[in-house]
Formats: structure tokens, sequence, C-alpha cells
């Protein structure tokens, strides 16, 4: 019994790890099949060193045509699945053509690797960095190991950062001046701001804010866009008086964010909004929509 | 369909009630296992309850008196929580994850509690922080609730002088500012209630206001318990605020709350350091604002400040208050002109009160305070409207009891203009409640000048006013009133008599206007004054100077004749003539003899001509014989005629008895121990043996109408009579006389026909005792007596 097992099985085991695998950050990263496992964080132009082991089955023996280390970056659209588009394929060959009897140990490195785009997993799309060990073997198929790591990029503060200032209104019914003290946020970033009410004639009953995320992929006639609302939160209880200005304060910690992906690849982009929303009490919405830009600070 | 509604909003908060156990279950579970992020979680769930906005606010107090509790709990742990690591800063940031607003709101003032106790962050950041952040309510009851909650949490951390969050970053500045932006806040909420809403629910939403008005005055409570607000803060900073918020809310009911919340709460000295600012509000409130009690309260509490000791008096004195009232009063009923005349009789009345007690000595502030008064009420007519009437009485009635003394309130020259304001029964009211000050306190009313103003003030009573009529006036009140105005007469007196002439021409100048009815009460007690004044000078010697005396008992007399002279058409017949008797008896001390024979003839024509009555006669008669009896400065022509009419009048009485009584009374009138030019023994002797006449065809009247002799009652009399002149050594009264009566007596009494008297047999066994007496006292006496046998 076991031997028939063994016969699908492949007959050995590959283990990928990075060199610094202790000490480098984990985050958690979903899977396809839906579990979140904890892999490596890096970022772009880092060195990417580690080995491979490749461990026989007791008693067997790999015949193969070589051993190559592949870093790849993909992007996976989902109405394509299935078809990854790779922006970045780097390759080393571990081992020439021959035969592995016993466990053995393959150093790589690549160096500096040029990785601009971040780990993502959106509505439709995907990207990732996976790295992938192929075992070549004639006649059969080859045996092949990935292992996923995540890609973050942090950028620094902007050098300019505006705040958002409008007033915006329907005529004789509702004014409003909305202020968002930044353009732009980090992940862990706070949005502070005020509404100030010029002119209330219709009966409010709440406000609110939501942060919206615009994942837009394809391009052309293809374009798929999607938005989701992450946030919602309440800012107001009540109906205002001309004159009234109501603060906003919100942190923005405990959404899952990303920074804003203006074009990746062409393939690809993310945007995000802060949408202010007036609701009045006969469940009527007044919003007005405001794109935000959105950045990973280095955490330190 | 309102029990309905009542109904739905008992399931609502049994719903909410339910609601919020069951989360703050789960909350204390999460706390017992100190897993914050759960805690947060149900907590924030449960104060979701109070986002309802189906409860009214009685009921809302109900849930969130619940909810309080529970977040007492709630801050207990994250008290905990920080002392068992936790970053106080990260909760801070933590509960404002919450999405939904007022929990998260609730949430943040409970941390933020707790992080000013920590001090890990200047009190003061935290405080202007959580007043901003709940700007985000702008529903009026969850607002003010909110507010209110938070109120309550920052209450002892305030950043007070003294208080241990004060540092050199927190005074008490910014705890007064920290107040005052919540009050204003509340303030501007609780306002807006009345407008949200339709029109139609105004009561309702009125109703409920007024039971969340404590929410917003508690502000002021704060502020009034802040150390730190001296009064150059107060005055500075935290008065300004208050009124600016105050005044342009533009809210009847807020306005007129918080007016009186600021009286209230703050120390009445403030109050007196910035009159001008606070009163300088009054004006700028909104028209049906009831600044009447407010200002009202304002000075009662003023008043009692000023009564609580005499070391604050200067401060009055020197901020002027009065002064400041006054004009703040005139301000105010101008900025109101639809002002009920209530509203501003209950002012000044308020204003009068708050003078008297401050200023005793300065009577020209009360007199300003009427004369405003009689300005604004001139125009107006009399008064229709009860309760104004009422409080013109408590205006006018302050400075009696005040003063004690209507003397100082008769130099209000305003005083009686405004009791003309008065409809006339509230007018006697006020002359009542004057008199009795007077009778109470024995006050002195010297000068003809005061009687005067007095007069003036009583008019009510001393006269008819328009529209009365006299069928309304109880009997009994009536006789009750003009008592007292006697009294009252008889309480003015001057010692000097040039004085007291002309008090007595002033009253009698009133009096006299008083009508026919009021006549017989009043003249008596002026009758009797003026000839107190005449015993008075007729006790002085002539003025040695022989200047012209203006008062001279003449001139009294006169005055009197022609007094009593009116009670003829009352009438008053017989008033009159005691009266007239009255004043010929003092005319014959003052030996005017034409005077006192005008009296006489006075008082004969009044019982010729009016006293018709037998009962009425006899009275009179017996005066008459009386007083004339006494006069001694009449000439012998004088004295027959009038003893003669006397005479006359006597036998002409109707019932025999009383003839006989009569006739032998004038006896007295020829024989006057003391005077020796009337001693006619013959003419005495006439009359008793008229007299035994007159009882004799009495007797045989008797007899003859009933079958029976009368009682001897009337013999008895007579010998009683010739005993006393027999005593007196009339030469006409002879033993024989007496002899001859007693056994006249004797006879009758044991005649078969008479009629068992037990009271005359009684009466002649004591005469005759008295004979008997007489007999064994010897001496003279005894001799005279000794021929009369018993």
């Amino acid at each position: 019994m076991n031997y028939l097992v063994g016969a699908f099985k492949p007959p050995c085991n590959i283990f990928i790890s990075f060199a610094d695998g202790r000490s480098r950050k984990q985050v958690p990263l979903k899977k396809e099949n839906g579990k979140t496992v904890m892999v490596a964080l890096f970022q772009s132009q880092e060195n990417i060193v580690g080995e491979v082991v490749i461990e026989p089955i007791q008693g067997k023996k790999v015949e193969h045509n070589g051993v190559k280390i592949e870093l790849l970056g993909q992007i996976e659209l989902y109405f394509d699945r299935g078809n990854f588009y790779d922006f970045t394929s780097l390759v080393r060959e571990l081992d020439v053509p021959g035969e592995l009897y016993e466990r053995k140990t393959y150093p790589f490195e690549f160096s500096t690797v040029e990785m601009p785009y971040e780990s993502y997993n959106g509505v439709n799309v995907r990207l990732r960095y996976i790295l992938k060990v192929t075992i070549s073997r004639n006649y059969v198929s080859n045996i092949v190991e990935y292992q996923d790591f995540v890609v973050r990029n942090y950028t620094p503060p902007p050098s300019i950062n505006n705040s958002i200032k409008m007033e915006v209104g329907i005529e004789d019914c509702l004014h409003i001046e909305f202020e968002y003290s930044k353009s732009k946020y980090h992940l862990k970033d706070v949005i502070i701001g005020k509404i100030y009410f010029l002119l209330v004639r219709i009966k409010l009953k709440n406000m609110e804010l939501e942060i919206r995320r615009r994942e837009s992929t394809g391009s052309g006639p293809n374009t798929y866009v999607e938005t989701e609302t992450l946030a919602k939160f309440e800012l107001m209880d009540g109906a205002p008086v001309r004159g009234e200005s109501i603060p906003i304060r919100l942190f923005l910690s405990p959404y899952e964010l990303t920074p804003t992906y203006r074009n990746i690849n062409n393939k690809f982009c993310v945007k995000y909004y802060l949408n202010l929303v007036l609701v009045d009490e006969e469940d009527r919405r007044y919003f007005k929509q405001q794109e935000i830009t959105v950045y990973r600070l280095l955490e330190t | 369909m309102i029990a309905d509604g009542v109904e739905d909003e008992e399931k609502w908060l049994a719903a909410g009630i339910a609601g919020l156990q069951q989360n703050a279950f789960y909350m204390h579970r999460a706390l017992d296992s100190n897993n914050l992020r759960d805690a947060l979680k149900y907590s924030a769930q449960m104060l979701s309850e109070l986002r309802t906005s189906r409860l009214s606010p009685h009921k809302y107090y109900e849930l969130y008196m619940r909810a309080f509790d529970e977040l007492r709990k709630l801050e207990m742990f994250f008290k905990e929580e920080t002392r068992r690591g936790c970053s106080i800063i990260d909760l801070y940031e933590l509960v404002q994850h919450a999405g939904n607003i007022l929990p998260r709101l609730y949430l943040l003032c409970t941390v933020g509690s707790v992080y000013i106790k920590s001090k890990e962050a200047p009190a003061k950041d935290v405080l202007k922080d959580l007043v901003e952040m709940c700007r985000g309510i702008q529903n009026p009851v969850r607002g003010l609730f909110l507010r209110s909650y938070l109120a309550q949490v920052s209450r002892d951390k305030l950043p007070d002088i003294g208080s241990e969050y004060e540092g050199d970053a927190d005074t008490v500045v910014d705890a007064v500012e920290f107040v005052l932006q919540n009050f204003t806040e509340m303030n501007k909420l609780w306002v807006r209630m009345q407008q949200q809403g339709p029109a139609r629910e105004k009561e309702k939403r009125e109703k409920e206001r007024s039971e969340l008005r404590d929410l917003v005055g508690k502000n002021l409570h704060v502020l009034s318990q802040i150390e730190g607000v001296d009064l150059d803060m107060y005055k500075d900073t935290v008065l300004p605020r208050i009124l600016e918020q105050v005044v342009n809310c533009k809210d009847e009911l807020a306005q007129y709350y918080l007016m009186d919340c600021i009286i209230q709460v703050f120390p009445d000295e403030y109050h007196l350091q910035t009159l001008d600012v606070l009163l300088g509000a009054f004006p700028q409130l909104q028209p049906t604002v009831d600044i009447k009690t407010v200002l009202s309260r304002l000075m009662e509490r003023l008043s009692n400040y000023a009564a609580s000791s005499a070391d604050v008096l200067p401060e009055f004195l020197q901020v002027e208050a009065f002064l400041k009232l006054n004009n703040a009063i005139g301000k105010v009923i101008e900025a109101q002109p639809d002002m009920p005349i209530l509203g501003v009789i209950t002012l000044y009345s308020s204003l009068l009160t708050f003078t008297l007690h401050v200023h005793p000595d300065r009577l020209d502030y009360a007199d300003q305070v009427l004369g405003a008064c009689v300005r604004k009420l001139s125009g107006k007519g009399k008064l229709e409207d009860n309760k104004a009437t009422k409080q013109i009485v408590a205006l006018l009635s302050a400075p009696l009891e005040k003063y004690n003394d209507i003397v100082t309130a008769l130099k209000l020259s305003n005083y009686p203009r405004v009791m003309e304001y008065l409809d006339s029964e509230t007018n006697k009211v006020m002359a009542t409640v004057i008199i009795q000050s007077i009778m109470k306190n024995k006050t002195h009313i010297s000068t003809a000048d005061r009687v005067e103003a007095l007069f003036e003030l009583i008019k009510g009573l001393i006269k008819d006013l328009d529209g009365t009529l006299d069928d309304e006036v109880d009997e009994d009140d009536f006789k009750e009133e003009q008592n007292s105005v006697s009294r009252l007469i008889q309480m003015l007196y001057n010692d000097d008599p040039e004085e007291m002439f002309k008090i007595i021409c002033t009253v009698r100048k009133h009096i006299l206007a008083g009508g026919p009815k009021r006549l017989s009460f009043t003249v008596p007690p002026l009758v009797f004054s003026s000839l107190k004044l005449v015993r008075q000078l007729q006790g002085r010697e002539e003025n040695p100077f022989g200047e012209e005396e203006s008062t001279t008992p003449k001139k009294i007399f006169q005055l009197l004749n022609q007094t009593v002279e009116t009670l003829s058409n009352v009438p008053a017949p017989e008033l009159a003539l005691q009266l007239y008797l009255q004043c010929a008896e003092a005319a014959n001390d003052c030996d005017l003899e034409p005077v006192a024979y005008e009296f006489f003839t006075q008082a004969y024509i009044l019982y010729e001509e009016e006293i018709s009555d037998s009962r009425a006669q006899v009275t009179a008669i017996h005066l008459i014989i009386g007083t004339l009896q006494r006069m001694h400065v009449f000439g012998v022509e004088n004295r027959d005629t009038l003893t003669h009419k006397a005479t006359g009048y006597s036998a002409k009485l109707l019932k025999k008895p009383d003839q006989c009584r009569a006739v032998y009374a004038c006896s007295h009138l020829f024989w006057v121990d003391d005077q020796d030019n009337v001693k006619d023994g013959e003419r005495v002797l006439l009359c008793l043996k008229r007299a035994l006449r007159i009882a004799n065809a009495a007797q045989q009247m008797s007899n003859a109408a009933r079958g029976s002799t009368g009682s001897v009652t009337l013999f008895v009399e007579i010998l009683n009579k010739y005993l006393y002149f027999f005593e007196k050594g009339n030469p006409q009264i002879t033993v024989a006389a007496i002899q001859s009566l007693l056994e006249l007596i004797t006879t009758e009494m044991q005649s078969d026909s008479s009629t068992p008297d037990p009271a005359a047999d009684a009466f002649f066994a004591s005469t005759l005792r008295y004979i008997e007496f007489q007999k064994q006292k010897g001496g003279a006496v005894g001799e005279k007596y000794e021929p009369i046998k018993v």
C-alpha cells in the first residue's frame, strides 16, 4: 500500500527557506484556498537570499535535467484566471542534470531585486511574488515547489500635502464646506477635518464618512471597475443648523487599506476616495466624493 | 391615540433597557476576563441603545441613567487597564474606532476622564478635545444627555485653582473656558428643540424642554463652584459670555430659566459688582420673557444680602445699586411695551422693597419708585386686574411695614397718587391697612400738613368714591371701617393749640365731605377732639401781650356749632343733641354765656323739632336737665328761660311715670348746692309736689285701666328727693311733708288693690333704713332727722 502511494507522490521534498527567515518580518497572506499563512516580507531592491533543500524520499533517486529557482512577479486577472502575467522573472540554475540520492542543499541569491509593485489581493486582480523551484525531468512531469512572499514598498512623507477644501451644495437647500487636513495619508494616518454648514434647509438625519476603494482592471472595453466601501464612519447624529461645524477624526488603522496604485503595469489601478454622505429624514442621500492618496510610510 | 403613544413609549423603553442589559452582561463578562476588545465592542453596542429617537426626554433619562451606571464600571476597567500597562493614549484612540458616533463619544468621554486622571496629557487639552468632538451630536436630546455626561465626568477634573489638575499649562481659565463652551453648546441644542418638529406639538415640546432645563443649568452651577472664578474673572469672562449666549439664543424659555439660574447660583456680591452688565441684558431679552419674576428675585436676593450684614451696605452705595436697578427697570418696561400692568407693578414693588432694605434713609428713592409707578399707571384708568391691585397693595404696604410709621410714608408725595389707581374696594383695604399701622405703632401725626396728606390717603374711607353703590357695602364692614376712622381722628394730636386747631380744621374739611352716612361716626370724635383743645386753652392764662391769638375757644365753638349742625342732615338728632350739650358744658367752663346759651337753644330746637320718639325724649330731657343743672355761666334771666323750658318739656312727656321722673329731676335745676344764687326752695317744692300729683294720677290711671294700682316706686323715688333736699337744708321741705309722704306710701303698700312689687318694697325698706341710720348718727344731721317718725 505504501508502495503504491509512493508511486504517485513526488520522489522528493523541496524546502525553500530564506537566509534571514527567522529575523525577517512575517505578514499574513491570504491564499487561494482561503487560508491565511504567514510569509516573509520584502521590499524592492532587497537581496533575496536563501537555500533550497531537496530531500529525496528514502530509497529513491531522482533523475533530473537540471534544477533551477525562479523569482516571479505575477499579475493574475480573475477574468482571465489561470493566466499569469509575469512582470518580473529571474532565474538561477541550481544544478546541472544528474541524479540525486540524498538530501542536497542549494544556496541561492537574487541581489537587489527590482520589485516595483506591492503584493495585492483585490477583488478582480492579484499581484503576487513567488519563488519557484523546478526539477526538470525527462518523460515525467517536472517537480515544482512554490514559496510566496510579500513585497511592500515604503514611501517617504510627501513633500507637498495640501488640504482638501471644498464648498458644495444644492442651491437654496444645503450648502456645506468641508475640509480634510491632507490629501495624502499613510496607512496608519488619521483623517482630521471639519464640515461647516453654511445653509441647511433640509432636515438631515445623520452624516457619515465612507472610505471607498476603486479597483479598475483591464483596459479599453475590457475595463472592470469594482468599488468597495471599506469604512462607514458616522460623523454626525441629528440635524445641524446653519453655522454648525462638525469635527472629523477618522483613524485609518482599523481598516485594511493598501497604498494607492496608480498604474500597475498597465494592468490595474487601485484608488481611494473619501465619500461624505449626508442622509435626510426621508433617507435621501447627498454625497460628495474626493480622492485621497494613500501611501505606505516606513514603520519605525 | 395619545394613550397608544404612551404605551408604545413604554414598550420602546422596555426594549431599550433589555438591549442595554443584555449588552451590559456581555460587557461585564469581557471586563471580568480582561478582554479589552470585547469590552469595547459590547459597550459600544450597549450605548447604541441610546441612539433611539423614540423616547421622550423623561424616558430617555431612565435609559441614560442605566447606561451611566454601566459606564462607571467601564471607567474603572479602563483605569485598571492602564495600570496593567495599556497605554491610555492607545485606549483613547481605540475607542474612536467605533463606527457610530454616539457610542463613540460616550466611550471617548469615559476614557477621557481616565486620561485626565492619568495626567499624561494636560487636562485642558483633553477637555477641549472632548467638548469639540461632542459637536458631532446635533440631535438635541441625545446631545444634551451626552454633554451632560461630559459635564458629569469632568466635574471633578477641572483644572481649578487648588485642584490637582492645575498646572503651568492648565489654569482655571481653561476650566472656565471648557464649561462655558459646553454650556453654550448645550443651550443651543436646548433652544433648537423648540424649533424642531410640528408646530402643533409646541406645548408638549415646551414641557419636554423644561424637563431638560436642569441639564443646561447644571453648567452654570459647575461654574459657580469653580474656586478660581473670582470676581474679576466673573466680571470679565464668565458673565459676559453667559449673557451673550442667553441674549443671542432668543428663546423665551431659555432666557427666563437661565437668567434666573445666574441670579440663583452666583454669589450676591458678584451680582452687586456686575449689576450694570447683568441688568444691561434684561432689555435685550425677548418681549415675552417673564422678566418681572426674574428681576424681582434678583432684587429680593440683593435685599436679603443687604439685610444679612451692615458691612455690605457701603458696597451697595458704591455701585449705586438703586440707580442702576431703577434705570434697568425703566428700560425693560420701555423695551416690553406689551408687559401687563401687573408685571410693571411687581417690578416696582420689588424695587421698592429693595430700596427700603438697602437705603432706608433715602426716602427720595422710595418716592422716585412710586413716581415711576404713577407715570406708568397714568392713562390706564382704574385697575381692573385683580392681581395687579393686590400687587399695588403690597407695594404700598411695604413702606408702612418698613418704617412702622405712617409719617414717613406721608412724606412720599407720590404715595397717594399711586392709590388713585386702585378701585374703591381696594382703596378701602389700603386705607384700613394704613390706619391699622397707625394704631399699632401709636404713631403721632402732629401737623396739619400730614393730616391733610393722611386723609388724602385714606379718602377711600372718608368719602364715597365714584361708582360705589351703597347697597354693595356690607353694614358691618362699613361700621368697622368708620370706627377705625373715628379712632384715627382721636389719635391726631398736637400740644400746640395753633397747630391742633389747624388739624381740626383739616379733619373737619375732610369728614364733612364724607356724606351723611359717615357723619354720625366721624363728627363725635372730632367734637371731642375739639373740646379737648378748648379745655386745654381754657387752662391757660390770657395772652399777656394782648396779641391777637388766632385760636380762641370762641372760634372753636363757632366751628363746633357748624359741625354739629351738619348732623341734622343725617339726620341724627339725638347725637347732635348730646354733642350740643357737651359743647354747652365746655362753653360754660369757658365762661362764654352767649355761646353756651346758643348751644342750649340748638339743643332745645332739636328736642322740639326732631326728637319725637318718646323714649328718645325721655333720654334727651334727662340729659338736658343734667347738663343745665351744672351750668353756672347763665344769668338769672337766661337760666330762667332755659329752666322753664326744661320743666315744661318734662311735664309734657307722654307716659306719666316718665313725666313724674322728669319733673322731680327738674327740681334740681332750682337748687344747686355750690351756687348760692340758685337755691330756690319754693320752686323745688313746687316741682316735687307736682311730681307727687303726677304719681298719684299715674296710680289712679293704672287703677282705672288695670284694676290695680301700680307700684309705689315713684312715691319712694319722690321720697328720696324730699330727703335729699331736706338734708341739703331746703327750708320748704318740712318734716311734716316727709311724714305724710311716708304714711302715704305705707298706706298704698297696704292697700288691697296694690300689686306686690318686691323691688319697690326693698327700695322703701332701704330708704327707711337710711332715715334710721341718719337719726342714730346724731349731731346736726341726727337732730334734723329726729322728728321724722317711721
